[in-house]
């Protein structure tokens, strides 16, 4: 008995030893980061971690602009070939570094030059950088990007520790040093990633957090079953069927926000010999299959009503959206109408989709949408790397797949629908449209930015190279313990103020 | 004895290289471009070039398949294209995770199988070995992965008892490895414990009827003594023969075992490699599949010696 006694005092003793807030934020992925160095790295969910781990120079906002990060002011050049920026004072990185001005010209040099970078294409507008100052650096442009800011908000602008960079090269991943809220403890692959709090964050009053845990669990309803058993404590992008019963579930609360990206179907318009059909050739064609689709059902029954229907590259809530544009309603009549003009009753269409259940799903409702107005579909799921190969190399006649989005309007529209485009699949290539994102991605007046996108946007109505359907939202399950998180567009999940009580 | 191993081992070899061979043309012959899978949506064709070439992608197959070849000799297995680690270090850190899973589902399916084996064999007809056959053919039709989800949603969500996924290294936390590990091996050892079952079951009906088990009876031998002294032994030996052959069925499980409780083993990391083309850990995993199903045969062949003397005799 008194044993018994003894231990429970001592138990007790310990209970009330251990700090109140040493609090760990277990959070589950739908999969497995990549490596850890923000010049090398790709993966979405990587990102995710990268937002409790390192820094970037400029940050996004709940409606996605540009605010100060670890650049707390800056400024175009009249010509728009100079950007220069002006550094927050006081920031450590992890391993004691100073962050400055030469800092931000060694990273930007790193994500330039080190053979493994993937953040070139990114940073290709930038002819170099130099310190103007201790807290000072300016980029020069081979030609003005309005975008760049944008791209500085992402990976491209993480800032590393030029120390541990250096001493590391291509491994640095293995053992990340950044500046943000939390520092790297370990990683084991497939299982976890573990972050602690930095206790030299410029910001720390904001965080709260003690650790962070990262589990990657691809099986959404796994992940989902985790937190309810009180696993996890946060989970991100749940199945629009789970939805339902998470909003019904006392124990859970959910946050969402419409993401940059979209959802669409590409046209084979110029990219060989699967180019040559009345899809690829004859726009009213293309016109008619779009006409054909009822956006807002296929949002109903397939994303129970949680996606965001759309016929641009940005959702309707944008402010870049073209309000002379609006979602199209569906006119059977109408896409009837657009054959018989194209001299086509009835024709033929594959469409190449990923194998996975949802788009498995939208793919059958819109093959039965589209029948009425006469295309007979062929449906071709196959896994989504060979979707990739098969859409570069010109294999298809419609591909359907999706684009996450990126902050600057250039981001969704450049590389996809310019002649020259880097992701132009399609093929598709139209002088005016070149002429008009390129000069919306040299103006840095946003008012004449918008104009320009709204014209290219008329055109690409017209041409629809690519037939957009809607927006995904990101939907977050969080347990009722985690409070001040909020959603945000681009996914990510940012640990400032997010505190958790049991 | 070492003679007979030693040449088991040498035979294995070949064995192997073909095996590494045919996986390596396999995969060439998978559509989808590893380039792609890694360039995600940075494939702007400048990217790609620059990573078909830091691989060294556009040798022909059969260079890239003997540099693959003459660094594996060399104890280099390459590195894993999507995490940059050395893919020897990724196998050495999940391949005790998947012995874990499978020792432990080896366990609750002998545990289960071999006595109901045993017990329907012994009441041929009755009541019993209706149910167990029952009982198996249901293992064996269950699939695992819905019995996985089932689990977590009864054990881990409405009882609260048991972590729904995740691993722990039984050398940090001996309890919470345990934990984990509970519902993954039961779902992997279901299906096993029905075909061990079975087996066991057909192999003592077989040995029950031989003239020498009449003859044990007759000395007046007690059940007991008769069933587990005469017989068992005797039909164990193709019992532990299936065993080694189910070591491949373990693995093949365990990767969807894996997949479903999130447990960062070899299933994981095989399923986790082809999605991404992830060629030099793909060829690394199937070749130390390989080794390990070889060894377990050479393992179980070495057993039946052991316990039958008459084989000793043939050696």
């Amino acid at each position: 008995m008194t044993r018994h006694l003894l231990s429970a005092t001592a138990l007790i003793a310990l209970m009330s030893a251990l700090p109140a807030g040493a609090q760990t934020l277990r959070i589950g992925l739908s999969d497995d980061a990549d490596i850890l160095d923000p010049d090398q790295s790709r993966t979405f969910v990587g990102r995710i971690v990268y937002a409790g781990l390192c820094d970037k120079l400029v940050d996004l906002d709940a409606q996605a602009n540009i605010i100060p990060m670890l650049a707390t002011d800056w400024s175009w050049s009249d010509d728009g070939m100079a950007l220069v920026m002006d550094l927050r004072e006081g920031v450590v990185f992890h391993d004691g570094t100073p962050f400055d001005a030469d800092a931000v010209v060694a990273n930007i040099t790193r994500s330039m030059t080190l053979p493994e970078s993937r953040r070139k294409s990114e940073l290709s507008s930038v002819a170099g950088i130099e310190a103007t100052g201790p807290m000072q650096v300016t980029f020069t442009l081979t030609a003005p990007d309005a975008s760049l800011i944008a791209q500085l908000s992402d990976r491209a602008g993480m800032m590393v520790s030029p120390t541990a960079a250096e001493a590391a090269g291509a491994e640095f991943g293995q053992n990340p040093v950044c500046s943000g809220p939390f520092k790297f403890v370990e990683r084991i692959q497939q299982d976890r990633i573990v972050l602690e709090k930095f206790a030299d964050y410029y910001d720390a009053d904001r965080i709260a957090i003690e650790r962070v845990t990262y589990r990657p669990i691809p099986d959404t309803t796994v992940r989902l079953a985790n937190l309810r058993s009180g696993e996890l404590d946060i989970v991100e992008r749940i199945a629009a069927s789970d939805v339902g019963s998470v909003s019904q579930d006392a124990a859970l609360q959910m946050q969402e926000a419409v993401g940059l990206g979209y959802m669409a179907i590409y046209a084979n318009i110029g990219n060989g010999d699967r180019a040559l059909t009345p899809m690829g050739e004859d726009a009213r064609v293309r016109q008619a299959f779009s006409l054909a689709i009822d956006r807002e059902a296929l949002n109903q029954v397939v994303f129970e009503g949680t996606a965001v229907p759309g016929n641009q590259p940005f959702p309707p809530s944008s402010p870049w959206f073209n309000q002379d544009l609006p979602v199209p309603a569906r006119d059977v009549e109408a896409a009837r109408a657009l054959l018989a003009e194209a001299g086509i009753d009835r024709m033929p269409v594959e469409i190449q989709h990923a194998n996975n259940p949802v788009i498995t799903q939208m793919m059958q409702v819109i093959q039965a949408m589209v029948a009425e107005a006469g295309f007979d579909v062929t449906l071709r799921a196959t896994e989504f790397a060979t979707l990739l190969s098969e859409q570069t190399a010109g294999n298809f006649q419609l591909s359907r797949s999706d684009w996450s989005g990126r902050p600057d309007p250039d981001g969704n529209l450049h590389q996809f629908v310019t002649c020259e485009g880097g992701i132009n699949d399609p093929r598709y290539c139209n002088p005016e449209v070149d002429r008009l994102l390129n000069e919306a991605r040299a103006a840095n007046d946003r008012k004449v930015r918008k104009d320009l996108y709204d014209q290219a946007g008329v055109i690409l109505n017209q041409d629809l190279p690519v037939i957009y359907l809607g927006h995904q939202t990101y939907i977050f399950a969080l347990d009722q313990g985690v409070q001040g998180f909020e959603a945000f567009p681009d996914g990510m999940i940012r640990l400032q103020d997010v505190t958790l009580s049991q | 004895m070492l003679i007979y191993i030693a040449k088991r081992l040498l035979v294995a070899l070949p064995t192997l290289l073909i095996v590494s061979m045919l996986v390596f043309g396999l995969q060439m012959l998978l559509p989808g471009d590893p380039v792609l899978a890694m360039a995600g949506e940075d494939r702007d064709p400048e990217t790609l070039a620059r990573i078909r070439a830091q691989l060294n992608l556009d040798d022909p197959v059969p260079v890239q398949y003997l540099r693959w070849l003459g660094g594996v000799v060399q104890g280099d297995f390459g590195t894993s294209l999507r995490t940059g680690q050395p893919v020897s270090e990724l196998i050495l850190q999940k391949l005790p995770v998947t012995i874990q899973l499978a020792v432990m589902a080896m366990i609750f399916a002998a545990l289960i199988g071999i006595p109901a084996g045993i017990i329907a064999a012994v009441r041929k007809g009755g009541v019993l070995d209706w149910t167990a056959n029952i009982v198996a053919l249901s293992g064996l039709s269950i699939p695992n992965f819905w019995l996985g989800i089932m689990l977590i949603l009864l054990v881990s969500v409405n009882l609260g008892w048991l972590p729904a996924s995740g691993y722990e290294s039984i050398f940090v936390d001996p309890v919470r490895s345990l934990e984990t590990m509970i519902m993954p091996a039961f779902v992997l050892g279901t299906g096993l414990a029905a075909t061990l079952m079975r087996h066991t079951r057909s192999s003592m009906l077989g040995v029950l009827s031989a003239d020498y088990i009449r003859t044990a009876r007759a000395k007046g031998l007690t059940g007991r003594q008769v069933v587990l002294k005469h017989s068992f032994r005797n039909a164990l030996l193709p019992v532990i023969t299936l065993s080694a052959l189910l070591f491949g069925e373990l693995l093949a499980g365990a990767v969807l075992t894996e997949q479903i409780f999130t447990i960062p083993g070899f299933g994981k990391l095989i399923v986790d490699a082809v999605f991404n083309r992830d060629y030099a850990v793909v060829q690394g995993v199937v070749l130390c599949t390989a080794v390990g199903f070889l060894l377990m045969n050479l393992i179980a062949d070495v057993v039946s010696v052991l316990l039958n003397p008459r084989m000793r005799a043939a050696l």
